[in-house]
């Protein structure tokens, strides 16, 4: 059996070493659409941009020579084209490659607000190791930098930009920061944070243009914005959201919405192709409809998943649970589920604005179906095990409706429920993995 | 032979030795908040559990990891490794059971690793409510007969270990 895979993300990765492990004599190979010398891990990237590590610790596996010992075919190349009835695939150069089993885990690219100046000189995005390294020669001590884009990624990116002592003006077009991740309470609480820590804050604002030149100190670019005021820049970081890596699909037949569209089990429209990652639109756990999960956890679900299916294991996937965790300059953050609630469901909520602490409970019947914590780290895997596994809460739903931190408590009882003997006894009811 | 903690909550008084002993062998100080075992105090039944990360098979937190931060050594246990992670917190948020933890002093997780293979907690209870103890003889085969038969019961696999499968 030949199997390709496309991409070298953490789905691709995931999938090849889960193709292996199934499957001993079977061709594995990898394509990375980047030219890296090993692949590597996006969320790392943050953490390179302020030094904690070097290049090598974005390395999604740190095992000397481990494609090569786990016989996965490790290429550089970008894929112009598939060609599902002829089971091959073209890369941009013109080389065809055949395969058995294609799995398409390409991703997703950062999208480029369409505003003049987007394509200038110290102008990026922060999405690819290139990038960062392009960021590093922009963002020196003191530099001004302007955010463009205050969700998930820009919130990340700040943090990074912060700590490498960058005087940093975030500019968000919603009416708070990370609006897709949180509520108005957290939101203007991580808001409120960032003026604290010395960063511009401009929410319900957007960018008009970018210009050249500047008359600040250190600055080269000039940010235009809608509140008619203009802000210097070395650097503009531009983070406004990801789209799927779909366009090399045109005309395959492999029918594509936002992202490729899969059944699940993860198989594109097209025989003997399945798709894993940013790249599809997996199953919703909360919903159960198809969407975009684009997060490493989902990824790596969906190519492990994916890589069985392919390998005549069918293994169904019963949707992946969305869920966030953000570092916002040491005010730590995190969303599980239908953070924005259950329709006729019921809502506790713990508010202590001024030490940046929130916790929000959303219930459906007497289920967690979505949480939201600030400033609140201990244990909070807790918040998926009880969504994912679907508890039934009973009475201890309204004890948490009217005292929301004894969340910890309400967990070991309802899944420390049977007797207490030896360290499997508290897991009888594991959480589900539907995907893991 | 694998081992495992074996934790007897009945037998729980709350004393909370486990979690000096814990924070101060993990950490070099007496500092609960820090401690990899956690004892939960029920409030209005008086009763103690202490609680800790079971080393799954497949752990949830390992698959998370960006990085290959967390790796298993030859006993089953579950490593994170210092020098590998970045402090991005996925897996803290993607362990179900809640026991990978962000240590904000170091910028990097922390969760139990059994002190490879001599655990601090169980040496420090003094009422047995905490033990370190073969599988075989901790009942694990007669746990799975009845795990298996409770209901939303998921398959247990290696020593102890709920498994990442459905």
């Amino acid at each position: 059996m030949n199997y390709v895979v496309l991409g070298a993300g953490p789905a691709g990765v995931t999938a090849a070493e889960t193709l292996r492990s199934v499957d001993k004599n079977a061709s594995i190979t990898i394509i990375n659409g980047e030219d890296e010398p090993q692949p590597y891990s996006r969320m790392a990237i943050p953490y390179y941009i302020y030094g904690k590590i070097d290049e090598t610790g974005t390395y999604l596996r740190q095992q000397e020579g481990h494609y090569d010992k786990m016989g996965i075919a490790y290429r550089v190349g970008r894929c112009g084209g598939v060609d599902p009835q002829a089971h091959k695939l073209h890369l941009t150069g013109g080389e065809a490659i055949s395969y058995d089993k294609l799995l398409i885990a390409t991703g997703a690219s950062p999208i480029i607000p369409n505003m003049p100046g987007s394509n200038l000189e110290g102008v990026h995005t922060c999405w690819t190791l290139e990038d960062a390294r392009e960021i590093l020669k922009h963002a020196d001590e003191g530099a001004p930098v302007v955010l463009v884009g205050a969700g998930f990624i820009g919130s990340i990116i700040l943090e990074a930009l912060y700590l490498r002592g960058c005087k940093i003006t975030i500019v968000e077009y919603a009416p708070r920061m990370v609006a897709r991740m949180m509520d108005e309470t957290a939101g203007g609480m991580l808001g409120r944070w960032c003026k604290k820590k010395g960063v511009d804050v401009r929410v319900s604002t957007k960018v008009e243009a970018i210009r050249e030149g500047s008359d600040a100190e250190g600055a080269k670019l000039t940010v235009e914005l809608s509140d008619d005021t203009c802000v210097p820049a070395a650097l503009v970081v531009l983070a406004v959201g990801v789209r799927s890596n779909t366009g090399f699909l045109v005309g395959s037949g492999i029918e594509t919405n936002h992202g490729i569209k899969v059944d699940n089990h993860l198989k594109t429209t097209a025989p003997d192709v399945y798709a894993a990652g940013d790249c599809c639109e997996g199953i919703d756990l909360s919903t159960g409809k198809p969407d975009m999960l684009a997060i490493q956890p989902v990824a790596v679900e969906h190519g492990r998943l994916a890589a069985l299916n392919m390998a005549g294991k069918v293994t169904p996937h019963e949707g992946s649970l969305n869920m966030n965790v953000l570092d916002t300059m040491g005010l730590i953050s995190s969303s599980f589920g239908l953070w924005q609630g259950a329709p006729l469901g019921k809502t506790a909520r713990l508010i202590d604005e001024e030490n940046f602490k929130y916790l929000k409970l959303e219930f459906e019947g007497d289920k967690l179906v979505g949480a939201q914590c600030v400033g609140m780290t201990d244990h909070v895997g807790m918040l998926r095990g009880l969504i994912q596994t679907g508890f039934h809460l009973g009475e201890w739903r309204d004890t948490l409706l009217e005292t929301p931190e004894r969340l910890r408590e309400a967990y070991l009882a309802v899944a420390q429920s049977r007797p207490n003997y030896g360290p499997a006894a508290p897991h009888t009811n594991t959480p589900i993995a539907k995907a893991g | 032979m694998q081992k495992a903690l074996v934790i007897d909550a009945g037998k729980c008084t709350g004393c909370k030795q486990c979690e000096m002993a814990c924070s101060y062998v993990k950490e070099g100080e007496f500092n609960v908040a820090k401690s990899r075992i956690r004892v939960f105090d029920f409030h209005t039944e008086a009763r103690f559990v202490p609680y800790t990360c079971t080393q799954c098979a497949e752990a949830w937190c390992q698959q998370a990891c960006p990085v290959n931060a967390i790796t298993t050594n030859a006993d089953g246990t579950k490593i994170v490794h210092e020098n590998l992670c970045v402090g991005c917190k996925v897996c803290t948020i993607a362990c179900p059971f809640g026991t990978v933890n962000y240590n904000a002093s170091t910028g990097k997780v922390i969760k139990c690793d059994l002190c490879l293979g001599s655990p601090a907690c169980a040496e420090a209870c003094p009422t047995g409510a905490i033990t370190f103890q073969d599988t075989e003889q901790a009942g694990f085969d007669k746990m799975k007969v009845w795990a298996s038969q409770a209901a939303n019961a998921a398959t247990h696999e290696g020593a102890n270990v709920p498994t990442a499968k459905g």
